[in-house]
């Protein structure tokens, strides 16, 4: 599929060469491939139309650099609308400045949330932190003692209270983290359907009480246009701070983040690499540029203009 | 209630805000370039791919053009079913035991999905047999030992991090001289550009065979409702290693609308079997064809 599309590229990029200034009829194809490209890669329809638009308006008329083609210029320009809508070059950090300070990871079932939440404890735990996982997901058959496993494994401690009630047990943790100096408090919740009002009821009511300075929403790499709307709905009812985005290890193209950037606005923080409790890495949008594109090649020649 | 009836609700909060009806929309309209559009925002929203979408809509073309006055959203609705198959999973089978393996990317319902299916044949009289085969994930052990308990199930496991293919062996052993009806194999969640734990796969087939020369009988893979068009790759990968013999499509209860199963139906042949709506054991329904495409496109009878 990759090559396919990089073919289709080149083809649609070579009648821009040797013209000085790009116009709508030389790049009507490149457009229609890009388009292409998008959709294929699971950016949502509306959010693909949306910036189709916009990079259009960016590149015509635009003056090509003397040391690139025309058709480079026009990848350049795309390029960095895509980085740019993705949230820019550098990785955003989680900001906790309280002490303690709580993150709270929310999502549709299955998303890696408490996979996550593990990571994200051990990564604190290596920066000197004392982290402290909490196990707010009382649905899930066997949710709890995921958590208490994956804490073991890490050497962080969890509290999962009376294991029944997910409010109840915030709660409580908040008592108990203050009274063992924990410095992070992370919270797992259980995963969920936008459209499940009391479940995201609970959710709301969480947050109210502890106050989260992260709430994060965790996506899947692999999702599809349904994600534009499942973003939205989380964002709308609790005000998201950024996402984490996982199972980046796979072979998706992961079109999924510049939906949720999109229709949302807030960035993507992390990136899940793996099921391995080391496998989260700060979110670097250039890296993935390419790779929705499906394109790398001809944006890493461009890269060394 | 329908059996599509919880699909249905997810999808009409989604319309509702999205298009509003579908119906109210495409009401007396003739197939224009107008209305072609809409109705290609309407598939590729679905998760169809454009590929697929673009055959249908070309179908679409030609069948409005030799048919007058017909109603270009049921010709949709029609076309639509004839691209899928309706083969439905074994609920009754005769053989015993009836091994069914069930494979898939992670966190795609797997696990949930194992628990529905023996919760069908539990009622349906069977005995079932549960293979504690994800020796793998944090807890994947204990949360189908849960099941087990919960829906009547026998579970059969061993330590975590085991090997995965030794539980499988066990459990066809057991379900053997136990005279049980059929025999579930749960597996670690794998992505599927991942080539050594798809090899695992292969040897939990080739160590079943050792038991059982007939081999086992259904292949399932899970898909998640909510993926794109990865699961077009996901399904090949799987359907190379370890041959598919079926799919589930899973959480088909939020506003997601499966349409990576006409993909995949195209491209690979392969039967869509069942439907998941929910985490609980009766949230599993068979695939129906025309009802699905009817929920889709916010069509009722
Ligand atoms: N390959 C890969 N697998 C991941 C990653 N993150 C999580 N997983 C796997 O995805 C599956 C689901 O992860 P969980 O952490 O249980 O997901 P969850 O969101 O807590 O699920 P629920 O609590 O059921 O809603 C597990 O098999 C994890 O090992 C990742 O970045 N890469
Ligand atoms: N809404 C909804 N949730 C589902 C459905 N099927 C499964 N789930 C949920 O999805 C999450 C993951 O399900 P599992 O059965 O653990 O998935 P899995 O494929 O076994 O996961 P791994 O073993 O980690 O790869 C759980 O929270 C389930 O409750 C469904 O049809 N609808
Ligand atoms: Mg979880
Ligand atoms: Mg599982």
């Amino acid at each position: 599929m990759f090559e396919n599309i990089q073919k289709k590229f080149s083809l649609a990029f070579k009648n821009l060469s040797g013209k000085g200034k790009i116009s709508e009829k030389n790049i009507k194809d490149a457009v229609k491939e890009v388009k292409l490209s998008l959709l294929e890669a699971d950016v949502n329809y509306k959010v693909v139309k949306n910036f189709i638009d916009s990079v259009k308006e960016k590149a015509l008329g635009e003056k090509v650099l003397e040391s690139l083609t025309p058709d480079q210029e026009f990848i350049r320009i795309l390029k960095n609308e895509l980085i740019e809508l993705m949230g820019g070059k550098e990785p955003e950090k989680l900001v906790i400045s309280r002490n303690p300070g709580y993150i709270m990871l929310v999502g549709l079932q299955g998303s890696g949330k408490t996979t996550s939440a593990a990571k994200l404890a051990k990564m604190y735990k290596e920066k000197g932190k004392k982290p402290l996982l909490v196990a707010a997901d009382t649905y899930r058959p066997a949710a709890i003692d995921q958590l208490i496993t994956l804490g073991t494994q890490i050497d962080v401690p969890v509290f999962s209270g009376d294991k029944v009630n997910a409010r109840k047990i915030v709660k409580e943790a908040k008592n108990y983290a203050e009274k063992m100096l924990h410095d992070i408090v992370i919270i797992d919740t259980a995963g969920r359907l936008h459209i499940d009002d009391d479940m995201m009821k609970e959710l709301e009511d969480i947050k109210n009480y502890i106050k989260p300075e992260e709430i994060l929403m965790v996506v899947d790499s692999m999702m599809g246009q349904d994600a534009v709307r499942t973003a939205k709905d989380f964002n709308d009812r609790l005000e998201l701070n950024g996402f984490i985005v996982t199972k980046l290890d796979g072979d998706s193209r992961g079109g999924v983040i510049i939906s949720i950037r999109h229709v949302t606005g807030k960035p993507i923080k992390l990136a899940g690499t793996g099921e391995k409790i080391v496998a989260l890495e700060p979110f670097y949008a250039d890296r993935y540029a390419g790779r929705i594109l499906g394109m790398g090649d001809v944006l890493s020649l461009i890269e060394k203009v | 209630m329908g059996i599509f009836d919880k699909f249905k609700k997810g999808l009409e909060k989604a319309r509702n805000t999205f298009f509003g009806s579908i119906k109210t929309i495409f009401a007396g309209k003739t197939l224009d370039d107008e209305t072609l559009e809409e109705l290609e925002e309407i598939l590729v929203m679905s998760d169809m791919g454009v590929e697929v979408t673009q055959k249908i809509l070309k179908e679409l073309k030609e069948f409005y053009k030799k048919s007058d006055d017909s109603d270009p959203l049921i010709l949709l609705r029609d076309i639509m079913e004839e691209n899928l198959t309706n083969e439905p999973i074994n609920l009754n089978p005769t053989k015993k035991p009836y091994v069914i393996l069930v494979v898939g990317v992670n966190g795609n319902g797997k696990t949930t999905t194992i628990a529905k299916l023996a919760n069908q044949y539990i009622k349906n009289g069977k005995s079932v047999v549960l293979a504690a085969g994800d020796t793998f994930r944090a807890a994947a052990i204990e949360q189908l030992k849960h099941w087990g308990e919960k829906i009547g199930a026998e579970v059969i496991a061993h330590e975590h991090g085991s090997d995965a293919a030794a539980v499988a062996f066990d459990a066809v052993k057991h379900a053997k001289a136990k005279g049980k009806d059929v025999v579930l194999i749960d597996t670690a969640g794998r992505l599927h550009n991942k080539s050594n734990l798809m090899e695992e796969l292969k040897k939990i087939k080739r160590v079943v065979q050792k038991e059982l020369p007939e081999g086992i009988d259904e292949t399932l893979l899970i898909l998640d409702g909510t993926t794109g068009q990865n699961g077009i790759v996901q399904a090949k990968a799987f359907k190379e290693t370890v041959d598919i013999t079926g799919i589930v499509i899973t959480k088909l209860d939020g506003t997601a609308k499966g349409g990576i199963a006409f993909a995949i139906d195209h491209d690979l042949n392969i039967p869509i079997r069942m439907i998941g709506v929910g985490e609980k054991e009766d949230d599993l329904q068979p695939f129906v064809p025309h009802e699905y495409c009817d929920a889709l496109l916010g069509l009722e009878e």
